[in-house]
């Protein structure tokens, strides 16, 4: 007298996914159209710009930048090497690799934290110029990604673990969407950095 | 029952009873059972349908009698009873939101969605029964901000329901809620449309390939990768607007721009029209959105009402699919006098004469599925039928709409909401209502009263004729949309007689509501008692259980054993879930 889902842990042998698994797909898909309209609106606003009102590689701290962008893409390899250790049973390992992915997305909130205070401290707001108004929303928006990702990989690391003792597989599952979440997070960083800091 | 017989291979306990022993908030107000679920979206978004409904009632008074106090009430809502301008600016935006965004996509994606999806792929709930309740309540969230705008200091958003800037950024606070309580209102339609592909894909039970979905399920999953793919633009537009607004940036404010007679303090260099593609880009779609739940439902009542099998099912559904793949190309139609050029124009005019192609494809199949048939003419039958025609007559009238010729002289007037009115108003809003009687004896194990169905249907549909078709000719004579007060131009003024017949025709069909509103309300305790699982006589698996569904939907394992609508081989129905002949 239950209800019961089927293939929350198991793939369902039609179409060869868990509905988690095709559910983070259709939700970064729609996040992609998120990103990509703040990136349309970036290139429709330089493109039609008749003087653009700054080059990020002369306003923007470009090596600061750099070490965010070498934080998130190890917090990216970490991430699958904590899914790669619940594959190989070994929670220890799991929560090691997670602590490491949570601790280099912190970095990169800090370092984030010092460029922001750095541009309100030379008076650079939003509605400096309209190249302010884009870093300010697409790193902040990217920002409260990467916060989410935080939050949501600090439950799995400590609370949410539990599930491992009775659904191993569909912890494993979850991990594996959060890799997904937390690789989209990265990308986003990749296309970002060229795009408001090396143009 | 049969459930605990039932072998799953899953080590954990969920399998404590979720029936019988929950608390009542729990189970009817917090619930994540599907069917309650939408039940909440349906009650949420009717509430809405009326109040918006309502906001009209109350400008067409202004339109028919200009600067006449509206009598009996008019005084609650300004000191003399007349309708103010800035009243009337409010009204009209926040009656086009409330409408599209709180009306008839949760009726016919959240309600119907909700309640049919699974129990026509033969799920017991959502693939995600949490993830569904958290997206009706940040819907609430999103309608409660809604309404509580009309009480902030300068009232609620008076842009325009396409809030361009930039006039919506420099708008009073109203403004504000408005984009917040979008914010709300994608989120909750994101979580809603990935929960309904999963689950229409994964949950389907065996022998349910995607070529023997039911039509109403088709929709459903064409509609959710319209939602889940168009609102994103707006969501990053809202936010980016809400910069504007709060931040003091300048996506949409140009250079050098002049308010009342000072120059704007604001950096400038954005681009007011980058908010009308970002807009219309989801806003387009949002009209396939409106349109397909409708084409779903009517599928299912014309099939069950002629027992036929829908004709070109097949050609149905490539239909419909081909419909949701362009109306993401289509979007600058809506923009053909922004002065966007030549060669954009053409595109857009020519993806925009393709896409009428599958709009015509459905109405044909349905037409032929009609033809040489017996017609049952039950009430819900009566709005399907009638849908045909009145999404006809919106659909044909778009056209002159997508020509750039024609539109020049036809963009921004009344013909415009003649034409979309036609397509959502006694297109979309007749299918949805034909679901609620057609639905209704499984929701409940009783029948809505026939009588009234008839009453409230005659009158309706003579009613909201005698509305919207005077729009087209107010339109080619040339007065403007969102008028206040037409009768200070000549042109106006001359066709001001038409706004009182329509002024009387809205009212007219108010009442013709009552009937249907009684009608719900009453039948659910005192309707003639549903005798089987099956009354209609469906093939589709929601006949397959009890009415009302139990908790789990399917207290016996169900099976698919062929196509959807398989009605005529031997004069008996086949429905998809017998296995013998």
């Amino acid at each position: 007298m239950s209800v019961i889902i089927p293939y929350i842990d198991k793939p369902n042998p039609v179409t060869g996914v868990t509905n988690a698994k095709l559910g983070i797909w259709l939700f970064l898909a729609s996040e992609v159209m998120l990103f990509g309209a703040l990136f349309s609106t970036l290139i429709i606003l330089r493109s039609s710009a008749t003087d653009w009102p700054a080059h990020g590689s002369d306003v923007l701290n470009v090596p600061l930048a750099t070490l965010n962008t070498v934080f998130l893409i190890t917090s990216s390899v970490t991430i699958v090497l904590s899914w790669a250790s619940l594959k190989m049973k070994n929670l220890m390992k799991f929560k090691l690799y997670m602590g490491l992915t949570v601790l280099l997305s912190f970095g990169f909130l800090i370092i984030k934290y010092f460029e922001y205070s750095s541009k309100f401290h030379h008076e650079h707001y939003p509605s400096t110029s309209t190249f302010y108004a884009v870093y300010f929303t697409m790193t902040g928006l990217h920002g409260l990604h990467v916060i989410g990702g935080i939050i949501t990989n600090l439950y799995l690391m400590g609370p949410g673990s539990k599930m491992w003792k009775t659904e191993p597989e569909r912890f494993t599952g979850r991990i594996e969407c959060a890799g997904l979440y937390w690789h989209f997070v990265d990308l986003v960083w990749i296309f970002l950095f060229p795009a408001l800091y090396l143009l | 029952m049969s459930q605990d017989t039932h072998n799953h291979s899953h080590g954990h306990d969920h399998s404590h009873s979720m029936s019988h022993e929950l608390p009542f908030w729990r189970k009817y107000i917090f619930s994540t059972d599907h069917k309650v679920i939408g039940l909440q979206y349906g009650i949420t978004a009717v509430f809405f349908l009326l109040f918006g409904f309502g906001l009209m009632l109350l400008m067409r008074w202004q339109l028919a009698f200009p600067k006449q106090a509206i009598p009996l009430i008019g005084k609650l809502f300004t000191e003399d009873g007349v309708l103010s301008p800035e009243l009337y600016n409010q009204f009209g935006a926040m009656h086009g939101t409330i409408m599209v965004f709180l009306g008839v996509v949760p009726l016919g994606v959240g309600a119907f969605g909700n309640y049919l999806v699974p129990l026509q792929v033969g799920a017991q709930d959502m693939a995600f029964p949490k993830l569904n309740m958290m997206s009706y309540w940040v819907y609430f969230i999103g309608g409660v901000i809604m309404l509580a705008s009309f009480f902030s200091p300068n009232g609620a958003a008076a842009s325009g329901w396409t809030s361009y800037p930039p006039l919506s950024v420099v708008a009073d606070n109203g403004q504000s809620f408005w984009l917040i309580g979008m914010v709300f209102l994608i989120t909750s339609s994101l979580l809603g449309s990935v929960n309904t592909i999963v689950t229409a894909i994964q949950l389907r039970v065996k022998g349910l390939s995607f070529m023997r979905w039911p039509v109403l399920v088709w929709a459903q999953v064409v509609t959710a990768f319209l939602l889940l793919l168009a609102f994103p633009p707006l969501e990053a537009a809202g936010v980016l607007q809400l910069m504007d607004r709060l931040a003091g940036t300048s996506f949409f404010l140009p250079s050098g721009l002049v308010v009342s007679g000072e120059a704007l303090k604001v950096s400038g260099g954005g681009n007011p029209i980058l908010w009308q593609h970002l807009f219309w880009f989801l806003a387009h779609p949002e009209v396939y959105v409106l349109i397909l739940p409708a084409v779903g439902i009517v599928g299912e009542i014309i099939a069950v009402n002629t027992k036929k099998p829908l004709y070109g099912y097949k050609t149905l559904i490539y239909s419909i699919i081909f419909l949701g793949f362009m109306s993401f190309i289509v979007w600058a139609h809506h923009m053909f006098m922004t002065g966007m050029g030549v060669t954009m124009s053409t595109f857009f005019q020519a993806t925009t004469m393709i896409i009428s192609v599958p709009s015509i494809i459905i109405l044909t199949t349905y037409l032929l599925t009609l033809w040489g048939a017996s017609i049952r003419y039950t009430v819900p039958m009566l709005f399907a039928v009638a849908f045909l025609p009145m999404f006809a007559i919106g659909g044909l009238t778009g056209l002159p709409l997508g020509l750039t010729a024609s539109d020049i002289h036809l963009h921004d007037t009344y013909y415009v909401i003649g034409h979309f009115h036609y397509v959502v108003a006694p297109g979309s809003l007749f299918a949805l209502m034909a679901g609620v009687y057609h639905w209704y004896p499984k929701i409940t194990g009783r029948f809505m009263s026939d009588t009234l169905g008839k009453i409230h249907f005659w009158l309706s549909v003579v009613a909201i004729n005698g509305v919207f078709m005077p729009m087209f000719f107010m339109g080619m004579a040339g007065v403007s949309r969102r008028l206040y007060d037409q009768t200070i131009y000549a042109h106006g003024a001359a066709a001001q007689p038409l706004n009182v017949i329509m002024s009387c025709c809205a009212w007219a069909l108010a009442v013709a509501q009552l009937p249907f509103l009684y009608n719900m309300a009453t039948s659910w305790k005192w309707g003639k008692k549903v005798e089987s699982n099956n009354p209609w006589g469906g093939t589709t698996l929601e006949w397959a259980t009890a009415s009302p569904p139990p908790h789990e939907n399917f207290t016996t394992p169900v099976e698919v054993f062929r196509g959807p609508y398989e009605y005529s081989s031997n004069k008996k129905p086949l429905p998809q879930f017998v296995q013998e002949a």
